[in-house]
């Protein structure tokens, strides 16, 4: 095993690169163009045996991606943000062909106001598409995950695409000491690609992705693919548990830190749940028992580990890092669905939205949310959904709205624009 | 480039008497694009794979039937030559790779409607021959969104009613020049064909088959229900077609523009336009003859600067 710095970005290339990937239609998007950059590098060098092809969109990206697995090959790409929302349309497409690969996102708030930094809106909005989801908060994971991801996809019980998922910036460009798996070992977990009967052959021809007529035949297929999302669960543990007998680390469904005694539980994904679980060693060094869990698996999503782990606690505090317009967290109430009417649910479930569009979340943010949860579990009463903004942002937008303003009075006062 | 020079198809005794596309499909009676696909299906064969955009031929293949004698793949209506791009490259793979036989591979046939090629399609078709795609694509041209009811798109001629334009002067844009701007891309080939041709259709595809890259086929496409006339006329106006001049049956091949059936002598434009509902208001209540007349100068202002 080699040790390597590696940004989250140069980590997911490196899954790629040891999961033997035969293939990797790509389009560049900040803050993901890194990955695609190092892996036509290494083809260009002769150090990956595979073939790259730049599309002319994400939405021909997605498709090119799903009728090379349809037609039999490994396949990986990756995308971000806007480009994750242009490929909409075949992400719900794709995963209905049952032809698996695996697809790297790289986090980013999504327009309008456009921007570069990240939050979670991008990827919740492909939550119903079909494609499973591992969510990774270190660069480490993001590499052990794309490898992992492989496996998912392949499964024999599974056949789905999967998306591993990081936090642009703050994951996609930051340098962490990652261990590189042995090319070898890595080859013998990923295992060689079996395309079963996914495939084009001129002598056993087949017709995928056809139309069907009438509610029957579609809903079974929906259905299909819904089970085998489903089993996804038993087939990550299963995995995981060979993962960590291969490699030492261990990935369970949801990470839990501090839970065991906690009566105050974090829920929160991806990388910034390192700032919460700083939070936790902090309220505990003020003999606080506050815990920490961060969903890997989004999809399929752990209900039943949800409601084993947060059995008997007394409240939890869900922070999302996306909004649903008109609705709030996401993560928030898929929790909700999880536990309402389980004898032993907590019985305060909050919600918190921040860190939308890179906005940090703060150690202070924290102890704050931490109180609520625990006044909301005294008071026996939940609080209405929170926006985290501090009086000092606000001041600062204020600044920024003042500047604009007087700007289009200068224009206005010298003839330059009207605005009537 | 192996570009056939002499072809067997010297006359309709040499076209294949029976059909490799299988029957009963839920196209319309008289489909002009069914017609053009049913020639064609027989000189690519069943080692082909057919990637397909949403469109009419899009219920073709309908679980548990195809016609199709080979493989098939539906995408979604954007990115057809898309899928024949993993589809290509995947098979390029796996024989380089020596995971699958060489004469396991397949030819690999893009197949959607006008909506399709003309409009949304069009990146990602311009993608594919940029990145010298070997392909064929086929473009069923039936001048309209026909599958919703035939709603005008970017293929619709000059003054035809759609269910998007009924006005007295009906659609006001002209025919978007898909030939030209298919070959701006300089492709391997690039042709149009019609159904009512099959000698020359049968020359051509024969033609771009012999040949690598990208290879381009816009089929017109009578369209009974949408162009409004008798499913028994189809023969009848595609050959009317070419013979007012209307539809030019030409390739594009090694950067030169050829004419393969030009028609010497003219018929009026009016001879194909009155046989067919889309054009009635033209002739009544009452005859549009300015209109009539812009359409026919379009078409000799086409031939004469070709020096016909």
């Amino acid at each position: 095993m080699t040790r390597k710095l590696l940004t989250g970005n140069g980590a997911a290339a490196w899954g790629a690169r040891l999961a033997a990937t035969d293939y990797i239609p790509a389009f560049p998007i900040t803050p993901q163009t890194e990955i695609i950059e190092a892996i036509s590098g290494w083809i260009d060098q002769g150090e990956m045996d595979a073939r790259m092809v730049t599309m002319e969109s994400e939405h021909s990206m997605i498709t090119a991606a799903a009728s090379a697995a349809a037609s039999g090959i490994r396949v990986f790409s990756a995308t971000s943000s806007q480009g994750l929302l242009y490929g909409m349309e075949m992400l719900y497409t794709v995963s209905g062909w049952r032809a698996p690969f695996v697809l790297v996102n790289v986090s980013r708030g999504l327009a309008s106001p456009i921007t570069l930094e990240p939050d979670h809106n991008d990827i919740m909005a492909a939550r119903d598409s079909g494609f499973l989801q591992i969510h990774c908060s270190t660069c480490q994971e993001v590499l052990d995950s794309t490898l992992m991801a492989f496996r998912l996809a392949e499964d024999e019980r599974i056949r789905l695409p999967v998306i591993v998922n990081m936090d642009g910036f703050y994951l996609s460009f930051t340098r962490e000491p990652v261990e590189l798996p042995d090319p070898k070992t890595a080859s013998h977990f990923v295992g060689d690609y079996d395309p079963e009967n996914i495939r084009f052959r001129a002598s056993s021809p087949v017709s995928q992705a056809v139309a069907v007529l009438g509610g029957a035949p579609y809903s079974y297929f929906r259905y299909e693919t819904h089970l085998a999302a489903q089993n996804g669960l038993a087939v990550y543990d299963e995995l995981c548990r060979e993962f960590t007998n291969l490699f030492g680390r261990d990935y369970s469904a949801i990470e839990a830190y501090q839970c065991d005694d906690a009566d105050i539980v974090f829920v929160m994904l991806g990388s910034f749940a390192t700032k919460a679980r700083a939070a936790v060693d902090q309220l505990r060094k003020a003999g606080k028992k506050v815990g920490l869990l961060r969903p890997r698996l989004l999809r399929p999503f752990p209900a039943e580990m949800f409601r084993l782990l947060l059995a008997g606690k007394s409240g939890v505090a869900v922070i999302d890092q996306n909004i649903s317009m008109g609705m709030g967290g996401v993560l928030h109430s898929e929790l909700a669905g999880a536990l309402y009417g389980h004898p032993h649910a907590p019985p305060q479930l909050l919600s918190f939205i921040g860190g939308l569009g890179g906005r940090d979340i703060s150690l202070e943010e924290l102890f704050e949310i931490a109180d609520v949860t625990r006044n909301a579990v005294a008071m026996k009463q939940t609080p209405p959904p929170r926006l985290l903004y501090t009086e000092q942002e606000l001041r600062e937008m204020r600044k920024l709205q003042a500047v604009a303003s007087v700007e289009r009075e200068e224009l206005n006062n010298s003839g330059g624009a009207k605005n009537d | 480039m192996t570009e056939q020079t002499v072809s067997i198809y010297r006359s309709m005794k040499d076209l294949p008497s029976t059909h490799l596309l299988g029957t009963g499909t839920p196209m319309c009676a008289g489909c002009g694009g069914l017609e053009a696909l049913n020639q064609l299906y027989d000189i690519i064969g069943d080692k082909s794979v057919f990637v397909n955009a949403a469109g009419c031929m899009t219920l073709l293949s309908v679980y548990p039937f195809t016609p199709f004698r080979g493989s098939w793949l539906y995408t979604a209506m954007a990115s057809a030559p898309a899928g024949a791009q993993g589809v290509r490259d995947a098979l390029d793979i796996l024989i380089q790779k020596q995971r699958m036989k060489a004469d396991e591979d397949m030819q690999v046939v893009v197949l959607t409607g006008d909506g399709s090629a003309y409009g949304m399609g069009l990146s990602a078709t311009s993608g594919a021959i940029e990145r010298n795609l070997d392909f064929l694509y086929i473009c069923y041209d039936n001048e309209g969104y026909g599958n919703t009811g035939q709603q005008f798109s970017a293929a619709t001629p000059h003054g035809a009613k759609t269910a998007t334009s009924t006005g007295s002067r009906g659609y006001p844009g002209f025919k978007k020049d898909l030939f030209a701007i298919w070959a701006a891309h300089n492709p391997a080939y690039v042709a149009t064909v019609v159904g009512a041709e099959p000698v020359d259709l049968a020359r051509k595809i024969e033609k771009a088959m012999s040949m690598k890259g990208p290879r381009m086929l816009i089929a017109l496409s009578p369209c009974p229900t949408g162009w409004d006339y008798d499913p028994q006329e189809t023969v009848t106006i595609g050959k009317l077609a070419v013979k007012t001049g209307i539809w030019p049956l030409k390739e594009y091949i090694n950067g030169q523009l050829v004419h393969t059936k030009i028609p010497r002598e003219r018929k009026p434009v009016e001879e194909y336009l009155k046989l067919q509902g889309r054009y009635k208001h033209l002739f009544e209540p009452q005859r549009n003859q300015q209109l009539i007349t812009e359409i026919q100068n379009k078409v000799d202002r086409y031939w004469e600067k070709l020096g016909q």
